[in-house]
């Protein structure tokens, strides 16, 4: 009797009524799962690192279950017979244990760095879609710093990871960050003494990086996941131009239930590629490498591929050192510190670069598509040739036996190649946009003369047509429920 | 008769006694002339073997041949020693085609007694190191890997891969070495290769190192398919043209699935709109 009362009262109450009674947001929930998001494929390329970072937390916590980030020296008796009664690091050996005799540990740490890959892969490839669709043009260069951002602490927090397992290949990998860091005037010994401890290889810088790695930045991260997606669903999201799409609407469809699906979708089948990639090829082998001797060194020590281009970049530069103001600025300052600065101060500064040179500060919500941009879009397929041969440059040795060649004169064609490459794409890239155009019959962007670009950057510059801002269509805004 | 009969019977035993002893020396003599022979053929045969495969490079006693254009054909072999020789020819890196050449593995131009011969001949050209027996059986793995590790892999990569070295130059992939070839090869120092003498690595030492090689060539291996084990180059690639491609086919695939139906939202936030 009091059991069918409770199902009657269970019924006339659901979960959601009970929730919302307590804490009022229903129409909170209702605003957000009505939102209407724009459909184009490459829309969903942002979620693809979300997903990732997912399964980096999900394995990551795995992981920590078992990995000891230790620089105390113990001696190997595991299961991997090459190794045993080698001395060794705790975290080293923590490594292997993973990777040989706990259950699922080998799975857990390739899925992870297959996921740390791909989520690099991804933030790399929203960017450009970002970029080449003009989608960080006012009122979007917060969020477009805010990913900037995300981008340098996933650059950062890869290292971090997998220079934690102190084997011969993060070791050495190590020692070039340490490098780096020693190489910046005037500072760079008390930076890098402050950050290892001491000289390298330094007794905290394992124990340090561990607790950067799993819990400063993936924290940082998560805030800054959050607030980039706050201010997607703030600004709403851009649409490519298409019927009844304006500066002023969203067309696309909602988030429940067509969105919430294929989100859901997107993330098992993001995990299911990455599993695949854990399952079936192998990743750092780092019983191959044996432990870390700062004596040592392997033949193809290279980086993961994001931090490639920094390498690539340290092996392409001429030995050259220069002296200035009684001070030695070393030789790994250019590719390993300037070059760097200057990457991610013209990715943070992009958007405000770009408004002063085309005079355009106006609000945009309708994506470029590239080809309208001829300049926009050369600039970034060279900006990508500059990078790619940069990475080529990191595999200069491995390229150079795999195809039976000099790495002399590899490394002096990459010296080469870095500067000719984006020329010959921009230009390529260029020529390709206008002609598009033309045969589609598209708009294209005013032209802005060379000779104008210093003025307009310094600010000096005064548009000879008086209005500041392209115009906009005049047009009435749109009922609700208008249907496309 | 009787009387002369022992006489006539010593000396017979004195001229039987005679036949024998020199029967004896003769035979002792033959057969202690035999190994010498032997020698002696096996010296002949290597040394007209070097004079047709080896003589127009290194010269008739080994000491190496300066063309007329005043570049060195071949270098000196009178410190190659038998684990030199043995290490060039065993590999097949020697004979070359022509002296601008790399040597690299290939076929065996010498086999069996012929290669024995012509590498006891080279050892005799000089003083050089042997090319020692290897012993691989309860050689110490771990021993041998952090030796390869100190000693070897700056070149040859840690998995014995090989890498690239300036000019042009590379260290060979250890894969398909044959334990005394490594040997050989570590006392020899072939080519841009230190010599590994046995003051710096001893006889368990080498058998160890010997043994981490052979090892590297079917290592235990988890994990999947080893993508090269040249590092993360290989890594990246995959990365990209596989994990990458196969997500983005994934978002193109549920990007442009048809909508059920298409909507419009205006801004709600009176705040927005151009200034």
């Amino acid at each position: 009797m009091s059991r069918t009362t409770r199902a009657r009262r269970a019924k006339r109450e659901p979960v959601g009524r009970w929730i919302d009674d307590r804490l009022g947001v229903a129409k909170l929930a209702r605003t957000a799962l009505n939102k209407v998001f724009p459909d184009h494929w490459s829309f969903m390329i942002g979620e693809l690192g979300l997903y990732s970072f997912v399964i980096l937390v999900l394995t990551g916590a795995y992981l920590t279950f078992f990995f000891r980030a230790s620089t105390t020296e113990v001696t190997y008796a595991g299961s991997y017979d090459a190794l045993r009664g080698v001395r060794m690091t705790e975290a080293y050996r923590s490594a292997l244990d993973i990777s040989f005799d706990v259950r699922a540990g080998l799975l857990m740490r390739q899925i992870h760095h297959w996921a740390a890959l791909l989520f690099l892969a991804s933030i790399v490839v929203h960017l450009g879609r970002v970029f080449f669709t003009g989608a960080f043009r006012r009122p979007r260069e917060i969020n477009w710093m805010v990913g900037v951002t995300l981008l340098i602490l996933a650059i950062f927090n890869g290292f971090a990871g997998y220079s934690l397992l102190d084997d011969q290949l993060s070791g050495t990998g190590l020692r070039i960050a340490y490098s780096i860091a020693l190489s910046i005037p005037v500072a760079g010994t008390w930076i890098t003494s402050l950050l290892f401890g001491g000289e390298f290889p330094g007794p905290d810088i394992i124990n340090r990086l561990y607790v950067i790695h799993i819990l400063i930045i993936p924290a940082i991260i998560t805030v800054l996941l959050t607030v980039h997606l706050a201010i997607v669903v703030r600004h709403k999201h851009t649409q490519f131009p298409g019927p009844g799409r304006r500066e002023d609407n969203v067309v696309g469809e909602r988030m429940w239930p067509t969105y919430a699906a294929k989100a859901t979708g997107l993330f098992f089948l993001t995990a299911a590629v990455v599993c695949f990639l854990g399952g079936v090829f192998q990743i750092n082998p780092i019983w191959i490498y044996g432990p870390f001797d700062a004596a040592q060194v392997s033949s193809a020590s290279q980086p993961d591929w994001y931090m490639g281009w920094l390498d690539g970049a340290l092996r392409i530069m001429p030995g050259w050192e220069i002296r200035a103001f009684g001070f030695e600025i070393p030789n790994p300052f250019f590719p390993g510190v300037l070059l760097a600065g200057l990457t991610f101060g013209l990715l943070f500064a992009w958007p405000f670069l770009e408004a002063r040179v085309t005079g355009d500060h106006g609000e945009h919500h309708i994506d470029d598509r590239p080809r309208q941009r001829p300049v926009r879009t050369a600039l970034g397929v060279a900006t990508i040739a500059f990078y790619v041969i940069l990475f080529l440059g990191a595999g200069a040795d491995v390229l150079s036996t795999t195809f039976g060649l000099s790495v002399n004169s590899v490394l002096w064609t990459f010296r080469f190649a870095v500067f000719v490459a984006p020329v010959v794409a921009g230009s390529v890239t260029y020529r390709l946009c206008r002609e598009l155009c033309r045969r589609d019959g598209l708009p294209m962007a005013s032209k802005v003369s060379w000779g104008e670009i210093p003025s307009r950057l310094l600010g000096r510059h005064r548009p000879p047509d008086a209005s500041p801002h392209p115009a906009e269509p005049d047009e009435p805004m749109p009922t609700h429920d208008e249907l496309v | 008769m009787s009387d002369r009969r022992p006489g006539l019977r010593r000396r017979d035993v004195l001229a039987v006694g005679l036949v024998l002893a020199t029967a004896l020396v003769i035979t002792s003599l033959v057969i202690s002339r035999r190994p010498a022979a032997a020698g002696a053929d096996q010296q002949a045969r290597g040394r007209e073997l070097y004079l047709t495969g080896c003589v127009s490079c290194h010269g008739v006693k080994g000491e190496g041949v300066v063309g007329p254009d005043g570049r060195r054909r071949g270098p000196s072999l009178q410190t190659s020693g038998e684990a030199g020789a043995y290490y060039y020819l065993s590999t097949g890196r020697m004979p070359l085609g022509s002296s601008d050449e790399q040597p690299r593995r290939k076929k065996r131009a010498y086999e069996g007694a012929d290669l024995d011969a012509l590498v006891a001949y080279v050892a005799s050209l000089g003083t050089g190191p042997k090319a020692p027996i290897v012993h691989l059986a309860g050689a110490d793995l771990a021993k041998g890997g952090e030796l390869y590790r100190a000693n070897c892999q700056a070149c040859h990569s840690a998995s014995g891969s090989g890498g690239a070295l300036s000019y042009g130059r590379a260290a060979p992939s250890l894969h398909s070495a044959q334990p005394r070839e490594i040997a050989a090869a570590m006392r020899a120092g072939p080519g841009q290769m230190p010599v590994f003498s046995s003051r710096e690595i001893g006889g368990r030492d080498l058998d160890a190192v010997v043994r981490y090689v052979q090892y590297l060539r079917t290592p235990r291996d988890p994990g999947g398919l080893p993508i090269g084990r040249i590092g993360p180059i290989p890594e990246g690639f995959v990365a990209w043209s596989i994990g990458m491609v196969a997500l983005l086919a994934i978002v193109a695939w549920i990007g442009t699935r048809m909508p059920i139906r298409r909507e419009v939202e205006v801004p709600d936030q009176p705040g927005e709109g151009s200034p």
